[in-house]
């Protein structure tokens, strides 16, 4: 810029200089002589400078000019007071920084649209409403069966494009401990669809997925560099894949994750090779395996609205082909009424998204609270300033500056100052953004997100810049100017009006700082007790302990009745091991996420009365191991529960209470209905235990039954061991994989510690209930800096009359007791706003508390006394200043 | 005393006038500010006297409308001149400014003559 400046200088220079020349020669032609015509020609042409400084404004830089001038001006006032310079740069930067890492991982799992060609036009074709689906869900979100996608693929007339997927681990250990990796199902059209190109080899097709198909795999990029270190030749090997070796295609082309923003994958494979991988041999042709998600892409000129309305078309025929013939005939009617809808799939489908969003909204709500209290300061600091360049102002304005040059270069100060803070804070953020997408990372839920810097974070940083410097630099430069010069030069500077004016603006900004602090405090006592009661909450057993193994039996390919024994066997030799004081088998472990639910009924009462109830199978000890009491009756026994004997159960206390309103439930019955696997079954009460937490923490313990895992004649090809050590987890783990290997080495395992996967359940509260305490604490601190700054102030310029009222006999006491009246106005008119504000904003978080009310009375006191407290502490050090003050010193100055 | 006589005829230019003397000038071709200048003078019979401290203000201000633009060239004494010409949106510009001048003569004649306008 400036060079091309000079350039254009350079040529005016020259242009000027050639009209002389001119002219000049013009005159000589005429007949002057030489000397005189060129004194002619500068004459007529007028003075130089004065045509280059006018032909200059012609360019119409004058405003850029300015703003250099104002810039070089700020730096070097800047430059001259660093002590205020770092400070102001420092906490702009950490609380623009904080909102801008917020920010960027909200940008990250929320706004930012999947990284393939027009993502605008993709759409989910989901289930407009769940309800009467039955059968086995495997994942967290909504999905489909494959005889429903096989439909919607005939016929959609919606979509140009269409493809199902479909979220699993797949292991690559060949027996022992599972190595399991994030893999993906996806349908032939996949790839093509979404324009992935192949890194390596090729990618899968139509050709790779049909019914009876070898299983081919495709690698993520980054798997690829991680385990084969880039290496083309990888086309072509097999990899093993749950013991099955699987040859490998190609490569997905880098920064290719799939749908779910937030998880990766590292293996891909057609969906029909599916029944290649054992367990649920069926998943192909069942209608109650719901396990895909399909997506789109919209034809030119269709819209969600009529792409729905032509799925909502097609739903009932296609619905009707697809009924499974196994479904429960209650549940018949709901399901030929499902409708499907397409639904907005541009960003991708994510569960991170689901679980933080509201409280990532939230942090930075109060990042940008904690931040508005910095500019508070920061806006204190500069008319502390402004009042210490009066002297300058009040002789600009008098030799004839205009108020808004004056305010224009103030606010230039300002902006510089924020720029400082924004470009500082942008590096900040990338730090902070990485320790927060940590923090919600968890042991099975890798977080893979791309953190990388775009326009909407830069943009956002930028605004804060702005938004700050204004925050913070309009009211100081608007009051600096507003002085008359001939009162500033002809008085002291002290005491005078527009000094208290001043001093009332500080005080106000301090009564803002202490209310929003508040808020935040209560917000951060809130989370915090939310956290404690989830953590300290009785859950109905003792997770701390015990271990979790699950076994992969699949590749024994054993027969059905077999795997019972199996797992018994397991089961025996585990507690045998030396440190496990118990050990169980159940087919739910609570807290995993793992469900399995269906209603029941009792034909004892009049009136039959259905009961949602939550089921788990478990073998005898289940409840020793975790700790559970019994009420009444006793626990399954293997030899007396066999397939032979008469169905029981154990039910927890509510479902007694529910089903029989209370009594001894031992010995009574009640019927399980029929499912798309078993038909109604009726069960024996033989023990009632206390309730427990089943799905998540968070619950009340609802209605839970247990069945004999002894009794159980089907069972899947997996068993799930619960042992309670005293010794390490890693100890266990290492004798229970040398015992599974002795039974046979072709078995899998993969082991969880309970607490740690019950507190990865409390990620969020951890993480809201930590930030929010963090920014709390910052903004008491800032306050407090702050409130000390001000009273300060008013004891600087007061210190004549504290002088006064000194000599004429006020006790020190009474000077200190002074200077605390004061601080004890601000602080209670502060927290009076505050406590109002936190009522009307605290029930936003109130979606997110657990058992606390957003309005919790000894919550608000508890803010408010502490703050009062650090406040008042924090007035006492200037107050005990102004005691000391010596009358006569202070007389003297004046 | 050549200063006086030099501002004998002059008549001050109105608001803009200039801008519109320099386009039609230029309408003839390619020139530099000096033979602008020359131009204007001379096409007025010496009436109408540019002020260098006019001229180029109008000059640099045209050419950041792009209504002239400017290259340099060499003339024919090895001299490097910065020369102007008239772009096609400053011909455009020209015309209708052209029109609202002889609107606005006729309304000033109009208004100055008005013994014509009751003989008519």
């Amino acid at each position: 810029m400036t060079s091309w400046r000079r350039n254009r200088d350079r040529e005016l220079d020259e242009e000027l200089h050639t009209h002389l020349e001119m002219a000049a020669r013009d005159r000589v032609d005429r007949g002057e002589d030489a000397a005189a015509a060129a004194a002619h020609a500068r004459r007529e042409f007028g003075n130089i400078l004065t045509i280059k400084e006018v032909t200059r404004e012609a360019w119409g830089w004058r405003w850029i000019e300015r703003l250099g001038q104002d810039l070089r001006y700020a730096a070097r006032l800047l430059r001259r007071t660093p002590g205020f310079t770092l400070v102001a740069i420092l906490s702009l930067a950490l609380g623009i920084g904080a909102n801008t890492a917020i920010f960027q991982v909200i940008d990250a799992i929320r706004l930012r649209a999947l990284p393939v060609p027009n993502p605008s036009e993709l759409a989910e074709v989901r289930l407009v409403e769940e309800v009467g689906v039955r059968g086995n869900f495997s994942s967290w979100h909504p999905s489909l069966s494959n005889p429903i996608w096989e439909q919607i693929r005939a016929r959609q007339q919606a979509f140009s494009e269409i493809f199902a997927t479909g979220g699993d681990t797949f292991n690559l250990a060949r027996g022992g401990e599972s190595r399991n990796v994030p893999g993906l199902w996806v349908s032939g059209e996949y790839f093509r669809s979404l324009g992935v190109r192949p890194a390596a080899g090729r990618l899968l097709d139509e050709r790779d997925d049909r019914r009876g198909c070898p299983a081919r795999a495709v690698l993520s990029y980054p798997f690829w560099q991680r385990e084969y270190a880039g290496d083309r030749s990888v086309v072509g090997r097999t990899i093993s894949i749950a013991s099955t070796p699987v040859e490998i295609v190609g490569v997905a082309e880098r920064g290719f994750f799939g749908l779910e923003v937030g998880r990766t994958f590292d293996v891909a494979l057609p969906i029909c090779a599916d029944p290649m991988f054992g367990g649920r041999k069926g998943r192909l042709a069942s209608g109650t395996d719901w396990w895909l998600v399909v997506v789109g892409r919209l034809k030119p000129g269709w819209t969600l609205a009529s792409a729905t309305t032509h799925l909502k078309t097609i739903s009932p025929e296609l619905f009707r082909t697809t009924l499974p013939a196994n479904y429960p005939a209650i549940s018949r009617e709901p399901y030929l009424k499902l409708q499907l809808g397409a639904f907005d799939a541009r960003a991708g489908i994510s569960k991170v998204r689901e679980d933080y969003s509201t409280p990532l909204w939230l942090l930075l709500g109060i990042a940008g609270i904690v931040l508005v209290i910095a500019c508070a300061n920061l806006a204190n600091l500069l008319l502390a300033r402004a009042s210490a360049r009066q002297r300058e102002f009040a002789v600009r304005l008098g030799v004839g500056a205009s108020r808004g040059r004056i305010v224009r270069q103030l606010l230039t100060e300002s902006l510089l100052l924020a720029a400082a803070g924004a470009a500082a804070a942008v590096f900040l953020a990338s730090t902070l953004s990485t320790m927060l997408v940590s923090f919600i990372k968890s042991a099975d839920q890798t977080l893979v997100l791309d953190m990388a810097l775009d326009w909407r974070v830069l943009g956002f940083t930028a605004f804060l810049a702005v938004l700050t410097s204004v925050l913070f630099g309009v009211a100081p430069a608007l009051r600096a100017t507003r002085v008359s010069a001939d009162t500033i030069l002809r008085g002291t500077g002290r005491g005078n009006s527009a000094g208290r004016e001043r001093a009332g603006l500080r005080r106000v900004l301090v009564v803002c700082q202490v209310a929003l602090s508040l808020v935040l405090l209560v917000g951060a006592l809130l989370f915090a007790r939310s956290l404690r009661n989830l953590v300290t909450l009785d859950p109905g057993f003792r997770s701390a302990g015990v271990l979790i193994a699950q076994i992969d039996l699949r590749p024994l390919e054993l027969a059905i009745d077999a795997r019972r024994e199996a797992r018994m066997n397991m089961v025996e030799r585990a507690r045998a091991l030396p440190g496990v004081q118990s050990a169980a088998h159940a087919a739910i472990v609570p807290i995993s996420g793992s469900a399995w639910g269906n209603d029941v009924w009792t034909d004892e009462a009049a009136a039959r009365r259905h009961v949602s109830v939550a089921f788990n199978s478990v073998s005898s000890g289940y409840f020793a191991t975790l700790g559970t009491p019994f009420v009444a009756g006793r626990d399954f026994d293997n030899a007396v529960d066999t397939p032979q004997s008469p169905l029981v159960a154990i039910v927890n206390e509510t479902l007694a209470q529910a089903l029989f309103g209370g009594g001894n439930p031992v010995g009574r019955r009640f019927t399980v209905e029929s499912t798309p696997g078993t038909a109604e079954r009726t069960f024996e009460i033989v023990g009632c235990v206390k309730d427990a937490k089943y799905m998540e923490l968070r619950e009340d313990a609802g209605p839970g039954a247990f069945l004999a895992d002894s009794q159980e004649a089907r069972g899947g090809a997996y068993a799930q061991i619960v042992a309670r050590t005293s010794l390490p987890a890693a100890t266990i783990a290492g004798e229970m994989t040398g015992m599974l290997a002795d039974v046979d080495p072709r078995i899998g395992v993969t082991y969880t510690v309970m607490d740690a996967q019950i507190a990865d359940t409390l990620l969020r509260e951890r993480l809201t209930a930590r930030l929010s305490g963090f920014f709390g604490a910052l903004a008491a601190l800032l306050t407090i800096v702050g409130l000390y700054g001000v009273i300060a102030y008013t004891v600087a310029r007061r210190t004549n009359e504290i002088g006064i009222r000194m000599a004429l006999g006020a006790s020190r006491r009474a000077v200190v007791s002074l200077v605390l009246r004061e601080a004890g106005t601000l602080v209670t008119a502060g927290l009076l706003a505050g406590l109002v504000l936190a009522i009307l904003t605290a029930r936003l978080a109130g979606a997110l508390l657990y058992r606390v009310e957003p309005h919790d009375p000894a919550t608000l006191a508890l803010a408010a006394v502490s703050l009062a407290a650090i406040g008042l502490l924090a007035s006492y050090m200037p107050a005990r200043s102004a005691s000391r003050i010596e009358p006569v010193d202070a007389l003297r100055i004046e | 005393m050549p200063k006086t006589t030099r501002y004998e005829n002059r008549i001050e230019l109105l608001q803009g006038t200039l801008d519109l003397l320099i386009l039609q000038t230029l309408q003839w071709g390619p020139q530099h500010g000096y033979g602008v200048a020359q131009a204007i003078r001379a096409n007025s019979s010496d009436v109408l006297q540019v002020d260098t401290g006019s001229l180029y203000p109008a000059l640099h201000r045209l050419e950041r409308k792009r209504w002239i633009a400017a290259s340099w060239k060499v003339s024919d004494n090895k001299q490097r001149t910065r020369v102007y010409r008239l772009t096609t949106a400053g011909r455009k510009h020209l015309l209708s400014e052209r029109s609202r001048w002889t609107q606005l003569v006729e309304a000033m004649s109009g208004i100055l003559n008005p013994a014509k306008r009751s003989e008519a």
